[in-house]
């Protein structure tokens, strides 16, 4: 099969992205496809016309590569492609999205509270951020709504904190939220084709929360796979992260990133497009399971081709 | 962070983040002269292994480029290095110890940071004012460090248009730094990659000429004035140090390239140096000065620049309440990148600062890059003005609660 490999792009997770592609770019030659490695930019369209590929395996992270825009691209073009559909990514993609539906669909999820750039810009809405720190309490965190990676993430511990962490947050995207600090165990699940693979636990060495740094150094956060869960609580994680993924239509493939306290799975976020690198949970994960990358690559392929026969 | 800045290498950014010279602009005839040259003459030299310490040529050439900016040195105390960061990397592998102090300006060449770094030392940035390091405290810090039984292995700094500063240290405390160096017998490593990209102003001795070189070691590079690519710099150490960085060098890479100590060699003996020189000031001084006019026109009210008189860069201190790192982000997102400034400390400081480079960008690109930047800062300022003015919340003891409309 002729893959078009989609790495690297202009959002500023590119890095990981071309790390996530050598690795996927290597397996899917040893799996016997032939491989056309596109860096999206201005040319996309053209490139991918010029290929022609059977399929895109889409190794983006960050904007466009995760929120829909090339997937929408993609089904312009008729070439199928890994991972969720445009809505799914979409609806993931920005974690302000994903917790409407987090909330309508009874997935367990932090409180929360949005807000966005033009709310404050045009709208005064910062009026409202005593009352919000009053309900989610603190410490909290700041986030964008859209980046992934932790980016533009702040752990508030002080009021006099807040208007900063939000400028900060609004700093990758237009909107972000506030959310409850959930005190508990970081959890990553993998989900492709609509089953669960092992729990990867997170377990940072030095910082407060799991940012963007521990989450691409070696060394700045351990990692346990699978996570030991006693019985009931690994039954639990597993329906929460398939809920999680079915509510937002990414059961294809993700990576579903929740918080275990006292008062059980919290779903985060759900990633639409993981990262595959060597450090990154997802292969981890598979590895657990006794699934090596070449498999999980397989899998993740062969996924591609239910979803478009 | 630098993670981020992966974005940076696509051609659709305007990155004044580098810190590349402009090679367009080499004149292709004399390349040719040159590479022809070597084909004829001097391919059994330039294709075959070369002394630790350099061909004797260059390394007697390359006084002759010091006393253009009136420095003398003999050509016995001359390593040829792969360019100026291996000349750093070899003081610090063949200097430092883990735990040694080390001494640098605040803010300093973030590249040297690493360096430092990988051998465990422990850094000490001095500040710097328009004037370059502040050799008062400098001294305080020194004598400081000697009532704890410790003594720096090095001062390092760059003098000269200072990367990522911009400023120069001034002739007295030019002469200062040495005598503080000489009085508590500590080596300082003199990085000069830019004294020859002078625009304007008068030449200032450099600390080794003011030393003899006693105390100071001196790191030069071709990277600015003839090209980056060669990879081609050097170093002037008294004997005792000059002999162990020949031994760390034959143990990094034997020698540098012969091709390349040829190629610049030959450039020295056409007679075209001073010539291409001259053109790279002028283009280096009209980038500059659109970069400037640029700042001063699309930077918000608060905002204080350097005015360097020579070199690459231009360091700029925005509003307390914008973290560049945050602005950075826009800024990728909009297609323009610069070095947020705590990359230039070791210590979290200059987070309100960004080094912005004027020499590798062409002119409507700098001021297009310099717009946008100040058109993001202006938002996130306006941004932040209307949190805390709406919400009410409080604010960091340092920051004053801003004034609506007190901004440009």
């Amino acid at each position: 099969m002729k893959v078009a490999l989609l790495a690297g792009g202009l959002s500023l997770e590119r890095a990981v992205s071309l790390e996530s592609g050598r690795r996927v770019a290597e397996a899917l030659r040893e799996l016997g496809h032939e491989v056309v490695r596109v860096d999206p930019g201005a040319e996309l369209a053209s490139e991918l016309g010029a290929a022609s590929p059977d399929l895109a395996f889409i190794a983006l992270h960050g904007r466009d590569g995760e929120d829909g825009t090339i997937q929408a691209l993609l089904d312009l073009a008729g070439i199928p492609f890994t991972g969720p559909g445009v809505a799914a990514c979409r609806l993931s993609s920005d974690k302000g999205l994903a917790k409407h539906v987090f909330g309508m669909k009874g997935v367990p999820t932090p409180a929360w509270i949005p807000i966005s750039e033009p709310a404050i810009r045009d709208y005064g809405a910062a009026a409202g951020l005593p009352g919000a720190v009053e309900r989610l309490g603190l410490p909290l965190v700041v986030k964008p709504a859209s980046q992934g990676s932790a980016l533009g993430l702040t752990v508030v511990t002080d009021p006099a904190e807040l208007v900063s962490a939000v400028v900060t947050a609004l700093s990758y995207g237009e909107s972000a939220l506030l959310e409850e600090w959930v005190e508990g165990r970081e959890l990553a699940v993998p989900v492709i084709g609509g089953e669960a693979l092992p729990a990867v636990e997170a377990i940072p060495t030095e910082r407060p929360t799991y940012d963007f740094e521990a989450r691409y150094e070696i060394g700045a956060a351990r990692f346990e796979a699978p996570a030991r869960l006693p019985g009931e609580l690994g039954k639990e994680v597993f329906e929460v992260a398939l809920a999680a993924c079915e509510s937002l239509g990414c059961l294809d493939l993700a990576r579903v990133d929740m918080l275990v306290g006292e008062q059980g799975p919290r779903v985060i976020e759900v990633d639409p497009v993981p990262g595959l690198t060597a450090t990154s949970l997802v292969p981890q994960s598979a590895e657990a399971a006794g699934m090596p990358f070449e498999s999980l690559i397989e899998r993740i392929v062969a996924q591609a081709g239910v979803r478009n026969p | 962070m630098r993670k981020m800045m992966s974005i940076t290498s696509r051609p659709e950014v305007i990155s004044l983040a580098g810190g590349l010279p402009d090679t367009s602009t080499f004149p292709v005839d004399l390349y040719e002269e040159i590479v022809l040259g070597i084909a004829g003459e001097g391919l059994g030299t330039a294709l075959q292994y070369g002394p630790t310490e350099g061909l004797q040529g260059l390394r007697e050439a390359i006084p002759g480029v010091m006393a253009r900016e009136g420095t003398g040195a003999e050509p016995e105390d001359v390593t040829i290095t792969t360019g100026g960061q291996q000349a750093l990397d070899l003081v610090t592998r063949s200097l430092v110890d883990p735990g040694d102090v080390l001494i640098c300006d605040a803010p300093t060449y973030p590249g040297a940071l690493p360096t430092f770094q990988a051998s465990e030392a422990d850094v000490i940035q001095v500040e710097c004012d328009r004037e370059g390091m502040k050799t008062d405290l400098l001294e305080q810090t020194l004598t400081e460090l000697e009532a704890g039984g410790k003594r720096p292995k090095f001062i390092y700094s760059v003098p000269t248009f200072q990367n990522p500063g911009g400023m120069t240290l001034s002739l007295e405390r030019r002469h200062q730094m040495v005598e503080i160096a000489r009085r508590f017998e500590i080596l300082i490593v003199e990085d000069n990659p830019y004294g020859l990209l002078r625009f304007e102003g008068e030449p200032l001795p450099s600390l080794y000429s003011i030393d003899g070189g006693g105390f100071v070691i001196y790191v030069g590079t071709f990277s600015k004035i003839v090209a980056a690519g060669l990879r081609l710099g050097w170093v002037v150490a008294p004997p005792p140090v000059r002999e162990k960085l020949v031994v760390t060098k034959q143990a990094a890479d034997l020698c540098t390239s012969n091709f390349v100590q040829e190629f610049a060699l030959r450039f020295l003996e056409s007679g075209r140096f001073d010539e291409y020189l001259e053109s790279l000031k002028l283009l280096y001084r009209a980038r500059r000065d659109a970069m400037l006019g640029a700042i001063s026109e699309f930077f918000p009210h608060g905002a204080e620049w350097s005015r360097p008189e020579g070199g690459l860069f231009v360091w700029a201190s925005l509003p307390e309440v914008i973290d560049t790192g945050d602005l950075l982000a826009r800024a990728l997102a909009d297609g323009v990148a610069f070095v947020p400034g705590t990359e230039a400390f070791v210590d979290g400081r200059g987070a309100s600062s960004m080094r912005l480079n004027f020499s590798g960008v062409p002119e409507e690109r700098i001021i297009d890059g310099i717009r946008r930047i100040g058109q993001l800062a202006d938002g996130m300022l306006g941004l932040y003005e209307t949190i805390a003015n709406t919400a009410e919340l409080p604010l960091p003891g340092t920051i004053a609660r801003p004034e609506r409309g007190d901004r440009k």
